[in-house]
This record gives structure tokens, sequence and C-alpha cells, in this order.
């Protein structure tokens, strides 16, 4: 049906057998992987240069403001130019810190954020590994990343940073179960944990509109619990700036801090990624039903654009969420978590097995 | 070296361990340092430290005269400049026994009350800052930046102008002056809901204001906390209806009262003081009356030996000077009683037990301008 | 409201050691040292003045003396006086604190202690404010700051 929409992995698979035709399998394999290596690097730190640009751009649209305009034409290179004086900027060491995890912390968030990337499809075709159990596995490793919060408060030896990791870790493995929960009402609808194919059920309508009341309720509860997940606002307590100056990463100055930074815009990215691939189709063109017409004229825009542009959508409104609320305070949080959202998310799990059971989706 | 970090993070018994916040922290706004003991999340007690920004002010007056003192009074709450310059300028009338002209009262009042909008609108932007709402900042001082250019074309300075000059005004107001003050009174009350908009009706800021910091009347009035943060608690404490200076009572306006005492009700206050300001502004704009802008004054000003004692009401509360004085042109002692003084002390009364984020919310409701408590 | 010949009369009653000064703007009233706590506990718990709010305590540099000064409003009836007391020792300066009273005063005295040196019996917390140890008393008339100070 979607026989139109251009399939990324006829590019990887002509890639594949001209570089058969250099060498033996093994370095192939071996090229290949340097090669995936370096696209996702490359991509990475674009999109974190580019997240940064956009949260400053949307934040100064928010606060009747005009945002970055001097370097470069409409402040582009401006994230560049920050870029560059972080890595510019000293090291400082910290007495009585313990030097190895204090060093480890930052590599911990930032490796984990990097893994999660790996498994998300980014167009037909376009994913670098598409695991059977992928829903479950970008949780796993996203959440990760709490290992490296920890670490990094306990090891800087301040009070500010050893609060803002406490309260990070008891918000991160909270809210883990309500992300948990509404992804795997998805699942129960879509019939699978693998991420191309939960996009693939998806060609006649996303979830969101399939799903009845109950997949809107999922979606919404995955908004709140993955902007606590990844210590946005209004649910930075972590670094929460008023009350702990910079929480967990208040002692790191230079590049270590730019990782911290960097993570947690990728970590915004890797959410509404999962967010747009689970409950709004992914690259999944907009398809309605038996109008095959619409259906045609939708699959002309790439998958790559519907891909991008659902996620960033996610994106301005995890970005409108932090500059429009005031902060919680940390027990209002658990309460929010454990008293509302999570017995929702579980009525919600069965009330979506019920509606399956029945077949009343679409 | 595990064991190292965790003997020095845990100071006391029972898993108690101080915190120092301040002088250089975010929300204290200020070089101000709290003594913090927490046990988890939970304030035990805290004691302020002041003195970081101490500048002997009441020493300093010693050695000037009265039109230099008033220099020096703008610096203590940058907030409410004006209203510290008048209350010098009111004490060295009352003692000089010099009846200002009328037009004087009038525009001081004015400026008094524009003054009071300036700093509740920061207050406004900073306390949204402390709990976590960073855009009401860039409203807050969206609007401001209208009455300072009003101060600025009239008197030449944004924040610390000195204008008012004993026995009168240092020149008389820009030709502009009324009409942009009308102008800014209809931009205003248009802009005001908006506050409401974005803040008040917030779940969240509902959560974090309400039932926080509880202080209650016997506890406001006997540790002398006065403005807004006073009137949040009942306590009617507005000099402006209590010993009326200025133009006050020729104007209709009410004193704000509520009676819950916790932050909420001190935002309250202000919010509703807000739209009281513009109320008392309205009255006067349009009926300044014609004449001089200043009395006639001896060129070398010298109080009669005695003691003289006056107050006013800053955006923060009362401001007392007290004035002891030798015949000379520059005072024997001259004392300032600044409200954020008294309102500082009270914290560890009504922060006793909440957290730490709800110590921000209290500091931050309490309003308080470090120089002032310093001077 | 009481006006200033009945607040007289009442101060009067209560504290017969008590001395008034005569044109002055506000109500003044000289008591010796150890008789002002026991007054202002008087004006305070009597119904007639109920002085519960303390606006203002500093003290004086009168070089041959220090004076205490509390400022002290009833926030019911509105009146104010002014309390005094001479502290003729002054190497030795000393005076009862007030702030079981008035728990706002507690900061004054520690600024007046800071500032001027006088002690104060039953303080909670005396401890220095704004100066060091050992920085000498600036509000003292007889204070020398060679570097900062300017001179009248």
């Amino acid at each position: 049906m979607t026989s139109n929409i251009y399939d990324f992995s006829t590019l990887t698979g002509q890639i594949h057998t001209w570089l058969s035709g250099l060498m033996s399998p093994g370095w192939v394999t071996f090229t290949e992987f340097v090669l995936v290596g370096l696209v996702f690097l490359l991509a990475y730190a674009l999109l974190g240069l580019f997240l940064v640009y956009a949260e400053r751009k949307v934040c100064a649209f928010m606060q009747n403001r005009v945002g970055p305009n001097r370097v470069g034409k409409w402040g582009i290179i401006q994230t560049i130019a920050d870029l560059i004086k972080l890595l510019l900027k000293e090291l400082i060491p910290i007495r009585k810190s313990d030097p190895f995890l204090f060093n480890l912390a930052p590599f911990i968030v930032i490796i984990c954020s990097f893994l999660a990337m790996a498994a998300i499809p980014y167009a037909k075709g376009l994913q670098a590994i598409d695991f059977n159990i992928g829903v479950f596995y970008v949780m796993a490793v996203s959440s990760l990343s709490v290992v490296g919060i920890l670490l990094a408060g306990w090891s800087s030896n301040s009070k500010y940073s050893l609060i803002g990791a406490m309260r990070s870790g008891a918000q991160i493995v909270s809210y883990e179960l309500s992300v948990g929960l509404s992804l795997l009402s998805i699942i129960v609808f879509a019939g699978t944990m693998q991420l191309s194919g939960i996009v693939e059920s998806q060609a006649n309508g996303w979830w969101i509109f399939k799903g009845h009341i109950p997949a809107v309720i999922s979606f919404i509860i995955f908004l709140i619990a993955s902007t606590a997940e990844i210590n946005r606002g209004p649910f930075d307590l972590a670094e929460a700036e008023s009350e702990l100056t910079a929480g967990f990463h208040t002692e790191y100055s230079g590049i270590k801090f730019a990782f911290f930074f960097l993570a947690e815009y990728m970590n915004m990215f890797i959410v509404s990624a999962i967010a747009a691939t689970v409950f709004l189709g992914g690259w999944m063109p907009l398809h309605i039903g038996n109008w095959e017409g619409f259906n045609q004229i939708m699959d002309y825009i790439p998958s790559i654009i519907w891909f991008i542009g659902k996620t960033f959508f996610v994106i301005w409104v995890i970005m409108w969420f932090k500059w429009t609320f005031p902060r919680l305070r940390i027990d209002q949080l658990l309460t929010l978590e454990w008293k509302y959202l999570l017995p929702i998310s579980l009525f919600n799990i069965i009330l979506i097995a019920f509606i399956v059971l029945m077949g009343w989706h679409f | 070296m595990s064991e190292e970090i965790i003997k020095d993070v845990i100071i006391g018994e029972n898993e108690e361990y101080i915190v120092n916040m301040g002088p250089q922290h975010p929300s204290t706004h200020g070089v101000l340092r709290l003594e913090v003991c927490l046990k988890g999340e939970t304030v035990k007690y805290l004691i302020p430290h002041i003195g970081y920004i101490h500048r002997g002010i009441e020493k300093m007056t010693e050695a000037l005269t009265y039109p230099q003192i008033i220099h020096l009074t703008d610096r203590m709450d940058y907030l409410s400049a004006h209203i510290n310059n008048e209350a010098v300028c009111l004490v060295v009338e009352d003692a000089m026994q010099i009846e200002v002209p009328e037009r004087v009262k009038y525009i001081r009042t004015i400026l008094d009350e524009l003054n009071r909008l300036a700093s509740h609108q920061l207050w406004w932007s900073a306390f949204g800052m402390d709990l976590g709402a960073l855009t009401t900042f860039f409203y807050g001082l969206r609007d401001r930046e209208y009455i300072l250019d009003i101060f600025e074309e009239s008197f030449g300075s944004r924040l610390l102008h000195s204008f008012v000059m004993p026995g009168g005004l240092m020149h008389d107001i820009h030709p502009n002056f009324q009409k942009r003050t009308k102008e800014f009174i209809t931009y205003f009350r248009k802009k005001l809901p908006e506050y409401d908009q974005l803040l008040t009706g917030n779940v969240i800021f509902h959560n974090r204001s309400k039932g926080i910091g509880y202080m209650s009347k016997e506890t406001a009035i006997g540790y002398g906390v006065t403005g807004p943060s006073g009137r949040g608690s009942g306590f009617s404490c507005d000099i402006r209806k209590i010993a009326p200076y200025g133009a006050y009572d020729k104007v209709q306006f009410n004193e704000i009262l509520e009676t819950e005492g916790d932050t909420f009700a001190r935002y309250q206050v202000r919010m509703r003081e807000m739209w009281e300001s513009l109320n008392i502004i309205e009255q006067l704009i349009d009926n300044i009356p014609e004449g001089d802008y200043t009395a006639k004054m001896k060129p070398i000003i010298k109080l009669p030996a005695g003691e003289y004692f006056r107050r006013v009401e800053t955006a923060r509360g009362e401001l007392a000077v007290y004035v002891v004085s030798d015949g000379n042109k520059s005072p024997y002692r001259m004392r300032f009683r600044t409200p954020n003084f008294s309102n500082l002390f009270v914290m560890n009364e009504i922060a006793k037990g909440c957290k730490i984020a709800d110590l921000i919310a209290i500091s931050g409701s309490l309003d308080l301008v470090i120089p002032d408590i310093d001077r | 409201m009481l006006n200033r010949e009945e607040l007289k009369k009442i101060i009067g009653s209560l504290e017969p050691d008590a001395t008034f000064s005569e044109g002055t703007q506000l109500l003044e009233v000289t008591v010796p040292a150890e008789k002002l706590y026991a007054l202002a506990e008087k004006l305070k718990s009597d119904s007639r003045t109920t002085f519960d709010y303390m606006i203002n305590h500093t003290a004086i540099d009168f070089v041959k003396n220090f004076t205490v000064v509390y400022h002290l409003e009833s926030t019911e009836m509105r009146h104010l006086v002014v309390l005094k007391s001479i502290l003729e020792d002054k190497d030795n300066a000393k005076v009862d604190s007030l702030s079981a009273l008035y728990p706002a005063v507690e900061y004054f005295e520690r600024e007046v202690f800071d500032l001027f040196g006088i002690q104060y019996n039953n303080h909670p917390y005396l401890k220095r404010f704004f100066m060091e140890d050992g920085a000498g008393f600036p509000l003292r008339k007889d204070y020398r700051d060679e570097v900062n100070i300017i001179e009248r």
C-alpha cells in the first residue's frame, strides 16, 4: 500500500554492495560500524546544538524576546560559539571529590542517551538496530542515566549536588513506572515491542487516533512522565536553579558540564522521538482509513520529514511546559506520580486490554 | 575515600547537616547568607547572617549635610528609592516646620506609587523565578520598563533618582509626565490580568504557595513584619493610612489586608496593591495643582536641636527615620529603621519544618532587598 | 488612641521613677536602666496602653553617656511612646534585653551591641552582626578609623 514511500534500506543496501566489492566481509562489517558511528556522532552533535538553539528561540518567543540574533544569521552560530567556549574552559578539579567517579559520571549520562538513539526508526528503513524488544531497550538504556546523575551528585562532595542527585534518583525511578505503563498500553494495541513493527501497525492511522480515549490518556501520561524523567521543567528539581544553584552538576565545568547539558537535550529528543514513534505514527505519513487519494498525497512527503516534524512538535510541547509552569516541590512530585499517574495508567492498561480483547479499536 | 566524603557531608547527630545558602546563591536576591540546618530536605532551623554589604550609612550621615544624606538613602532599598528619599525630606520639613506646596505633595505621592508599582513588578518577576516559572521575569520587567522610562524622562535617572529635596523637588516634572503616566495606567490595567493568567491561577503555583510559611498576626506584630508581608497576616500596618503624608489624605484607597498569613496571602496583597496604586495615581494625576515645585528654603539646612521621628510606607514596609540633631548642619545621630531588617528575621520562625523549595518561596514572598538590611 | 496627657498619667502610675521630657515631637519617657524591662512589660500587658509593636530600638552616644531608645506603638490604639534609658557607665554599659517581650528587638539589640558595644542581659544570641570581632564599635563618637572615616 505504501509503495511510493522512499525506503532508506535501498540506499544502505547499495552502500553495502559497493563496499563488499572493495574488501573482505570482515572489513566491510568494520567499515560499516565506523560509518554508522560517525553518522551518529555527527547527528548527535548537530541535533544537540540545534536543540539548544531551538530552546533559546522558543524560550525567547514565550518571553517577549528576540533570542540569540548576533552570531550569524538569526544567531544560528551562537550555540557553536558557546560550545567552543565550553570546550576551552578549564576543568576545575574538586578537592575531596572522588576523582574517578566524578570524571566518569558525565560519560555515563552521555553514553546512555547515545545508546538510546540507535534503536529509533528515523525514516523508513533508516534505523541502526531493529530490536524485537525496541521499546524495552530504549526505556532500559535511557533510565540508566540516573546512575550517572547519582554518581555526579555524590562524587562532587557538595551538599547541593547531593540533594539534587537524591531528588533526581527519587524522581526518575518513580516516573519510570508511568513511562513504562503508558508505552505498554500501545504495545498492547500494536501487539509488538519492535519499534518498526509499531510504526507499521499505524499505516492506517496513528495510535493516538485509533486507540480511542485510553490512547490519548496514555499519551498525556507519557508526556508528563517523560518530562519528569528527563529532568526538565516543571520537574527540573534535580537542578532547580533557584534552590540548588545547579543541582547535581553544580561542581562541573567546561566540557564535562557540556556533556550533561547536551545529554539533557538529547534525552529530550529521544523521549520526543519515542512519543512520535509510538503515539504519532513515527515516520508514517498521516493516513486516514480508506481514503486512497488523500493517503497517496501524504505519501509524497518524505518519511524523514514526517518523523522530524512530529518529533519537533513534541519537543515544542515539552519546551512550552518548561517556560510556563512553576516548579513542583519534591513531595508534590512524588504525590503526583504515586497517587495520580500510576493508578490512572494501571486502570488505563486494563481498559486498553479490554478494548483490544473485544476488538473495538480500529 | 568514600568514608571521608560521607563524614564531610553529614555533620550533626540524627543525620542533620548544615547548608550555607549564600552569600552567592541565585535566590537570596543579594549577598545574604542563610545557615540552614537540614534533615533530608526538611529545614530544622536557619540562622540569617548579614553584613556582607554593610556600608555604615548611619555613621556616614553624621558627617554629611541633609541634602547629601538623601543620596545615601537611595542606596538602602534601591527598589523604593523615591520613598526612602521622601522619608528624610519629611523629617527635615517636620523639624524646620516648612509647609511644602500642594503641587509637591501631589507629585511626591504619584512618584511614591509609581515606585511602589515598579518595585512590586520586579518582586512579581523574581518571585516567579524563585518558584521556577522563568517567564514571569520578562513579563514583569517589560512593564517595569514603562515606569523607568517615565522616571528617566523626568529625572534623568532610572533607579536612584534622588529627585526629592527638603522642601520640595529638585526641579519641575517633565511636560510629558502626566500624559505618559496616564498612558501607562491604561496600558498596565490591560497587562495586570496577564500576570494572573500566567501565575496566579496555576495549580502548581497554588500548591507551592498556599499554606506555606504561615505567619500569625501575633508573630507579624512581634517580629515587626510590616508592609505587604505583614498585611498578608492581617496586621494593619499601612503608614499611608495610619499617619498620612503627602497627598494620601486626599485620595480614596483601601488598605489591602489578607488574613491567611501564608505565602499566597502575601502574594495576593501585593497583586491587589498594584491595582490600588493604579487607583491612587489615577485620582491624583489629573489634579496636580499649579504652583511652585519647592518651598522657600535656606541655603544651609540646619535642624533645630531635638529628636525627630518620621515613618513612611515603602514598597516593603515601614521605614522609620529617627534623627537626633544638635542644631548643626549634619545630624548628631541618624537611625534608619528599615523594613527588610525586621522582615528577614521572621524567617526562622515561619520556615521551620518546611522543605528547601518552600524556604525559597518564603524568602521570595517576604520580598527582601539586602542592602536595605545591611545599610 | 490616648492623647499625650492620658498616656503620661498612666505611665506615671505604672512607674513612679519615670520622667517625661517637655516640648518633644513624641512622648518621651526616661526610666532608669534597671526599671526598663518592668515598665516595658507593664506597657505591653496593660489593657489601657497595649504597646505590642516595637518599631525601633537604637542607641545614641552622647559622649558622656549612652542613651538607649525604644519606639513603641500600640497596633490597636495607634499611640506611640518613646522609652529612653540613660547608661552612665560607658565602658561597662549594660541593659536588660527586651527580646522576651518583643521578638523583633532581639535583632535590633544585636545591631546596637555590634555598633555601640552595649551589653544586654538575658539576650539569647548576642553576637556581632556586621563587623568582625575586635573591630571596635563604629557608632561611638570616639571611634577612629584612619582609612575609611569621613570627619565632620
